[in-house]
């Protein structure tokens, strides 16, 4: 499934509109990671593991929304904007939408 | 007393490392800078006109770090008079310029010679104790325009 945050297809023609597609994952870190980024609240730097888990549930909401997106029927989803919200103490919810469209083969 | 000197030492260990930490990360963003210059991003929403037509891909980079217990001392401070905090601005700016980078190597792994319509968000993903700052997630993503085969 084509996925872009273009609002357009580059030589091909989209045909149908078929709305807005949405995709979101929530996660909440172990407490192993939990342990190593106390450490590195100390130290600073780089959380990996944050930001391993958080490309994760990321590509999950994109898979869930392409998910939505092929069930009515649409073959791209255009304009895809991200977004992260801390929802709880040690939960993010990862988000994606976009606006799902036939476009000519 | 023993609190005393267990905060003295972890605000000792967080100015030391987080220093040192801060210094090498610059090095890398400087050295990767110069060598993905020839990978151009830009913030328009369509790229160049070409006469061969190019491939897009969707490419993203993210990045979470965390600020040191020297900084998040020094940013406390500041809140009591206000102003510029300077601890928190190399943290973000180091932050966006590497989930920049990630994104421009996903783009060069995949063959692509620009990116453009590039989106930054930043969020707070964690909050540390009494409401400081814990440590920012930046997510930078773009389309990447990829030459056809032949023309690579």
């Amino acid at each position: 499934m084509l996925t872009t945050n273009l609002e357009i297809v580059p030589g091909k023609k989209i045909i149908k509109h078929l709305g807005l597609v949405q995709g979101s994952s929530v996660r909440a870190k172990h407490i192993g990671r939990d342990f190593m980024a106390g450490l590195k609240n100390i130290f600073g730097g780089e959380l990996k593991g944050y930001t391993e888990l958080l490309q994760e549930s990321r590509d999950e909401a994109i898979e869930r929304m392409q998910q939505q997106a092929r069930a009515i029927g649409a073959n791209a989803v255009l304009n895809v904007r991200f977004s992260t919200s801390a929802i709880a103490q040690g939960a993010a919810e990862l988000f994606a939408y976009g606006t799902a469209v036939v476009v000519e083969e | 007393m023993q609190d005393l000197i267990i905060f003295l030492s972890l605000l000792a260990l967080g100015y030391i490392f987080g220093r040192l930490a801060e210094k090498r990360h610059y090095r890398s963003i400087f050295k990767r800078e110069k060598k993905y210059r020839s990978l151009p991003v830009i913030a328009s929403k369509f790229p160049p006109a070409y006469k061969i037509p190019h491939d897009t891909a969707l490419v993203m980079g993210s990045v979470v770090v965390s600020v040191d217990y020297f900084k998040r001392f020094l940013a406390t401070l500041r809140n009591l008079f206000g102003g510029r905090v300077r601890a928190y601005e190399t943290l973000v700016d180091r932050a966006r310029r590497e989930a920049i980078l990630r994104m421009q190597e996903e783009a060069a792994r995949r063959g692509g010679k620009m990116v453009f319509n590039i989106k930054l968000q930043t969020a707070a993903v964690s909050q540390g104790r009494k409401n400081t700052v814990g440590s920012v997630e930046v997510l930078a993503y773009g389309t990447a325009l990829i030459p056809p085969r032949t023309e690579r």
